[in-house]
């Protein structure tokens, strides 16, 4: 079960202080089941390194990693977070992990080490967004052209864009 | 001063494209190139689907047995430009693609026709964002445009018949001639209304 | 200034004295990739030395559309991501936004939606099964396959108005009820026309030594590999993982007690295969499609009557006309509901949800902040995923296995670049 891997993770990293959190506690008061925990950049490594190998957790595929920007979200103290999906295929169970991340130059520790199937996942993310990967084998853009200057999932990104979608030349019938 | 006998038999005709004296020889090639060259023309169009997204699978879906466009001669979807004479964009078009569907058209041999399929293909459809090109008649001429999310397979039949309308009145020109515009409405104005640019005959 | 293409050559290195080794690329225009993927291939012969995949060809901002459309309009975005399969995305993205709401949907509603589901999972692998002919050069597989979808998009023209970009979930319910006599026309169909499509789809492929020889020992994946590649459905159960979210996490008729009355989940089984390549992943495939079958079957001897949609006090759906005309309550929900300045209101948090769709396994991570649109939607697309293993599967093989192997992956554009 989760729990067991929250206790876990409380009772290897002491220091981080590691507690369960809900994704989403509904209004009458029932809980999602769905548990995260919060990560500090620096030592991510070392938990995902964990998460993935313990006994206790075994948490053998990364199911997602997306990016969220909370520049407009009531109450918020960091600009951006990552969340990790983890799953695990022994035990049945999910975790969530976030890491925060602010700007300027948001950079945290990659995890194509440990799971491989990160690495388009964290290039789509440095493309939305523009946090960095450190130790990521090839961090460029993926979806959109090479030449682009903006991270578009910025919620100071506007919808329509900047004008990039208009920049063309005009191909007529004369120019057969 | 006498007329000239070659001048008292021309007549001034007007077509959709222009307007030239016509001389008996004038008619008899008029005739050869409707009837023959552009008969020919109009029922064997070759497609070159350029399918991007889901419009793509409701044209695969009219070259199926059901809806089969092999009726229409335009069965023979060849991929590769040189050998295609219309050009069938289907689905949306985001920005990273544009220069890619514009050096296909180039790469097209004349006469050459494209049909805008779908609502993302004419004007962006439901994609009004940072990536989607609203609508390629923006860069590339168009002849007709097929609406609908995606459009059924009995509406891009229309819009390929419609096409073929076109092909059999425009008669055989060279790109020079053609300019903007070709004159085709495909439904009637009303009185009074202003067309946009490009619609409802020679502006 | 327009789009620049130049990709940093992070695998293209040169040896010395390779002398026949050159760049093939391969798109974002040609008909063996569906649609829009390029390929930039270091070849030697025809042996494919490395390939560095190039995406983004459809990318429309999805994820970004999703921030300014609400719960319910969203829907209609959804269809355009899988579109072989548009309901069961549907179907994945309301699951996740009454999970986010808090709603349990009523019995008939899970019903409908499973039989949905299953048929997008038929028509979705009847195209891979279909384009396994045809990107192999036998073009007849594929007109039989395709031949038996448009029953499909008859069903579904019938059920919800459109052939195809259906949008037919909404929050805490669906958009209408099922016509009389679609249930029986839906069992005719898996009965009779199903069966014999795939039939003459094997009896045309399995038995030609051709297509054997082409497909056997190509692109293979190991077992490990695909749990480290975070791969999912088809081509994880290729490689004998066993893991399907209708079994391990259950939703809809899968889950036991799905009608409060204790009716027990769909029988069904798993397809996995051990060789992990193409041939295993369409024999999966063909499975699945036999199995889907058997679980339509199976809900629509179960489907229970009465209403679609929850309650109007759940605050999520419209009310029907007659209460809306007839009591103030009624017309009160009504205009909650529509009025752009009301709307939705959901509880502030996130909620994942995860369906299996025949790619694989769709979820939507959904963050709210309480108003009518979503925060974020956050899609996680099995195709994306599954591409990223291609590269590797590639390598060592010739330039002819790339659309064989390509079209096992199943990659379906829009749902790769969103």
């Amino acid at each position: 079960m989760t729990i067991d891997v929250i206790g876990a993770l409380q009772a290897e990293f002491g220091e981080l202080e590691f507690e369960a959190r809900s994704l989403m506690r509904y209004a009458d008061g029932r809980d999602s089941g769905q548990l995260w925990v919060r990560v500090p950049a620096e030592r991510l490594l070392d938990v995902m390194k964990f998460l993935r190998h313990d006994g206790r957790c075994k948490f053998e595929q990364l199911s997602d990693l997306g990016g969220i920007d909370y520049l407009n979200f009531p109450d918020a103290d960091d600009r951006f977070a990552v969340t990790y999906n983890l799953l695990s295929h022994t035990y049945n169970h999910r975790l969530w992990v976030k890491v925060f991340v602010n700007d300027p130059e948001p950079a945290i520790p990659s995890v194509t080490g440990i799971w491989r199937g990160a690495e388009w996942l964290e290039r789509e993310v440095y493309d939305m967004f523009g946090i960095r990967f450190t130790g990521h084998p090839d961090l460029r853009r993926i979806l959109l052209p090479q030449n682009f200057v903006d991270h578009p999932l910025r919620k100071d990104y506007p919808l329509r864009g900047k004008g990039e979608r208009e920049d063309f030349e005009r191909v007529t019938r004369e120019m057969a | 001063m006498e007329l000239n006998q070659q001048q008292q038999k021309t007549e001034v005709v007007s077509t959709g494209g222009g307007e030239f004296a016509a001389t008996r020889l004038d008619y008899l090639v008029d005739g050869i190139r409707k009837y023959g060259i552009n008969w020919a023309r109009r029922h064997s169009l070759w497609p070159m689907p350029f399918a991007t997204a889901c419009c793509g699978i409701e044209l695969m879906a009219t070259g199926a047995s059901r809806y089969d466009v092999a009726r229409f001669g335009a069965e023979a979807m060849r991929f590769t430009p040189r050998q295609c004479d219309l050009l069938i964009c289907a689905g949306r078009v985001v920005m990273k693609m544009m220069p890619v569907l514009q050096r296909i058209y180039l790469q097209m041999t004349e006469p050459k026709w494209v049909i805008s399929m779908g609502a993302c293909a004419s004007s962006g459809g439901v994609f009004d964002t940072y990536a989607v090109v609203q609508g390629i008649d923006q860069f590339l001429p168009v002849d007709v445009y097929v609406p609908g999310c995606p459009p059924r397979p009995e509406t891009l039949l229309e819009g390929i018949m419609a096409v073929q309308r076109i092909v059999a009145a425009d008669g055989v020109k060279t790109s020079q001639e053609r300019g903007r515009g070709l004159g085709i409405v495909i439904q009637p104005a009303r009185q009074g209304v202003e067309l946009g640019p490009g619609l409802g005959g020679k502006s | 200034m327009g789009v620049s293409y130049e990709l940093k050559p992070t695998t293209l290195t040169r040896e010395e004295g390779s002398e026949e080794r050159w760049v093939l690329n391969f798109g974002p225009q040609h008909p063996a990739t569906h649609t829009t993927l390029r390929l930039l291939m270091e070849v030697e012969g025809e042996r494919i030395v490395s390939c560095t995949p190039d995406i983004g060809f459809l990318h429309s901002g999805f994820e970004k559309l999703g921030e300014h459309l609400d719960y319910n309009q969203y829907v209609v975005v959804t269809d355009r991501m899988n579109y072989v399969s548009p309901i069961a995305n549907n179907v994945a993205f309301h699951g996740a936004v009454e999970k986010l709401f808090g709603l349990e949907v009523t019995p008939r509603c899970k019903a409908i939606r499973t039989i949905c589901a299953e048929l997008a999972r038929i028509q979705d692998h009847l195209v891979c099964i279909a384009c396994t002919g045809l990107d192999l050069g036998g073009l007849t597989a594929f007109l039989y396959g395709f031949n038996a979808r448009e029953t499909i998009y008859d069903l579904f023209e019938q059920l919800c108005g459109a052939r195809f970009t259906t949008s037919y979930t909404r929050v805490g319910g669906l958009a209408q009820d099922a016509p009389a006599g679609w249930f029986e026309r839906v069992v005719k169909y898996v009965r009779e026309e199903v069966p014999p499509a795939i039939k003459d789809v094997e009896t045309l492929l399995l038995r030609n030594r051709i297509f054997l020889e082409r497909v056997k020992g190509i692109g293979v994946v190991s077992h490990d590999d695909a749990i480290s590649w975070s791969l999912t459905g088809p081509m994880a159960r290729g490689s004998g993982v066993r893991r399907d979210v209708r079994k391990d996490e259950p939703y809809l008729c899968y889950a036991d007690n799905w009608d409060g009355e204790g009716a027990p989940a769909v029988e069904f089984k798993v397809p996995v295969a051990r060789g992990g390549d193409i041939l295993s992943r369409f024999l999966v495939r063909i499975e699945e499609v036999h199995q889907a079958c058997r679980i339509i079957e199976q809900v629509v001897e179960m489907m229970p009557a009465g209403p679609i949609n929850v309650l109007p006090e759940e605050r999520a759906t419209l009310p029907n006309k007659r209460e809306i005309y007839f009591s103030i309550e009624g017309l009160i929900h009504h205009f909650e509901r529509i009025m752009t300045n009301r709307g939705f209101e959901p509880p502030v948090g996130e909620a994942y949800f995860a369906n299996e769709t025949p790619n694989g396994e769709l979820g939507f991570h959904l963050v709210s902040d309480g108003g009518r649109c979503a925060y974020r939607v956050r899609c996680r697309p099995p195709s994306f995923i599954n591409y990223q293993v291609f590269p590797h599967l590639i390598v060592g093989h010739q330039i002819s296995d790339v659309p064989a192997v390509l079209n096992s992956v199943n990659i379906i554009a829009a749902e790769l670049d969103r």
